[in-house]
């Protein structure tokens, strides 16, 4: 008969245009001159900034379906400005980041959840100095002229990934937590 | 209150612990810029701000008594130059102890280290990090700091002239803990 052969291209077609969950979105492209990756350390309790000064990021989101949200972060560890030149050269050795032997620190995101207007939260994975441990932060998303501006802060324990180690794990000199500020600007 | 023959207890301990404190940072200086980077050299360095801010407040409460509380006169005798280059090492000690812990702590600031008084008390930066001026500042620190030795050096030799070879009493009369006559 006829109809249950015409049957199966509508119903196909149905399904590609309706209700499946298709990954979202283009991947978004970042605009590095205006994304930064910045870290506040506290160090005798004075707190020295710093950043990193190379990473790539892929993140695609829809605001209207955020849950479908993907985010990954790469970084240059070597890149790192720790707030003086001589801090620079000790923290990319072994007892710190040892970025010879571990060039680059991953973060893949698992879960992305609403908190309500323009906050959500980006759960995943961060690998640093070889350990994966999970990590979660809020942001804002903003929109400005044509741009999506992601802002974000998490506070990260560096003793957990085993940075600064040996003689340096003492936190009363340098502190434990580590705050971490983001932003990554794409369209 | 200040009697014509001494200085009061007030003076005389401010004296000697802005003395302490200024030897002992100077040692601290000299020590922790020769250290290659490690917690103890942050440690060192934090110290050393600590103390520079305290001769700082110290000194400003020297200079407050002694503004109320004129000192005692120089001993009858000091011959013109004396009594000037008294005067003049006095004033450039007090300049001193105000000057070398600022320039520490604007140097610090064009670093982009802020100072916290004892890891408790944030002292604002006055100045943005800034290299050349960095630069600059550590220069006009280690100059300033070399003229206090310089200063303190004239001080010392000077008490101990009066002392030993004068036998006067200005010394003595600085000394803590020492009977004060007639």
């Amino acid at each position: 008969m006829r109809l249950p052969v015409l049957c199966l291209p509508v119903l196909f077609i149905g399904m590609l245009t309706t209700g499946l969950p298709v990954a979202n979105a283009n991947p978004l492209s970042l605009d590095l001159t205006r994304s930064q990756v910045v870290f506040v350390s506290r160090q005798m309790n004075v707190p020295v900034e710093g950043r990193f000064q190379r990473f790539s990021a892929q993140i695609q989101f829809d605001a209207k379906r955020p849950e479908a949200a993907r985010a990954t972060l790469e970084i240059d560890t070597a890149s790192i400005d720790a707030g003086s030149p001589e801090a620079s050269a000790e923290v990319i050795r072994k007892p710190w980041l040892h970025t010879a032997q571990f060039p680059k620190a991953i973060f893949v995101s698992s879960a992305v959840k609403s908190l309500g207007g323009e906050r959500y939260e980006v759960s995943g994975q961060l690998t640093l100095k070889g350990k994966t441990l999970p990590l979660a932060a809020p942001f804002t998303v903003k929109s400005q002229g044509g741009s999506l501006i992601f802002d974000g802060a998490l506070t990260l324990k560096r003793l957990d990934f085993g940075v600064g180690d040996g003689p340096w794990n003492d936190p009363d000199t340098v502190a434990n937590e580590v705050q971490i500020r983001f932003r990554f600007v794409a369209k | 209150m200040n009697s014509a023959a001494g200085y009061t207890r007030v003076a005389i301990t401010l004296h000697w612990l802005i003395a302490l404190a200024i030897f002992a940072n100077l040692a601290l200086g000299s020590l922790m810029t020769e250290m290659a980077i490690s917690p103890q050299k942050l440690r060192l360095y934090s110290y050393h701000k600590w103390l520079g801010v305290s001769v700082f407040v110290l000194a400003l409460a020297r200079i407050a008594w002694r503004l109320t509380h004129p000192p005692p006169a120089l001993p009858l005798g000091l011959r013109p130059w004396e009594r000037m280059a008294a005067s003049v090492s006095h004033a450039l000690l007090y300049a001193l102890t105000l000057a070398v812990p600022l320039s520490g702590w604007l140097f610090s600031s064009a670093k982009g280290f802020q100072t916290v008084w004892f890891g408790v008390l944030p002292i604002p930066d006055l100045l943005a990090k800034d290299a050349l001026l960095a630069d600059f500042l550590v220069a006009v620190h280690g100059n300033l700091n070399g003229l206090m030795v310089l200063v303190v050096t004239a001080h010392v030799a000077a008490a101990l002239k009066h002392h030993f070879l004068a036998r006067d009493p200005v010394l003595a009369r600085m000394l803590p803990l020492v009977r004060r006559g007639g």
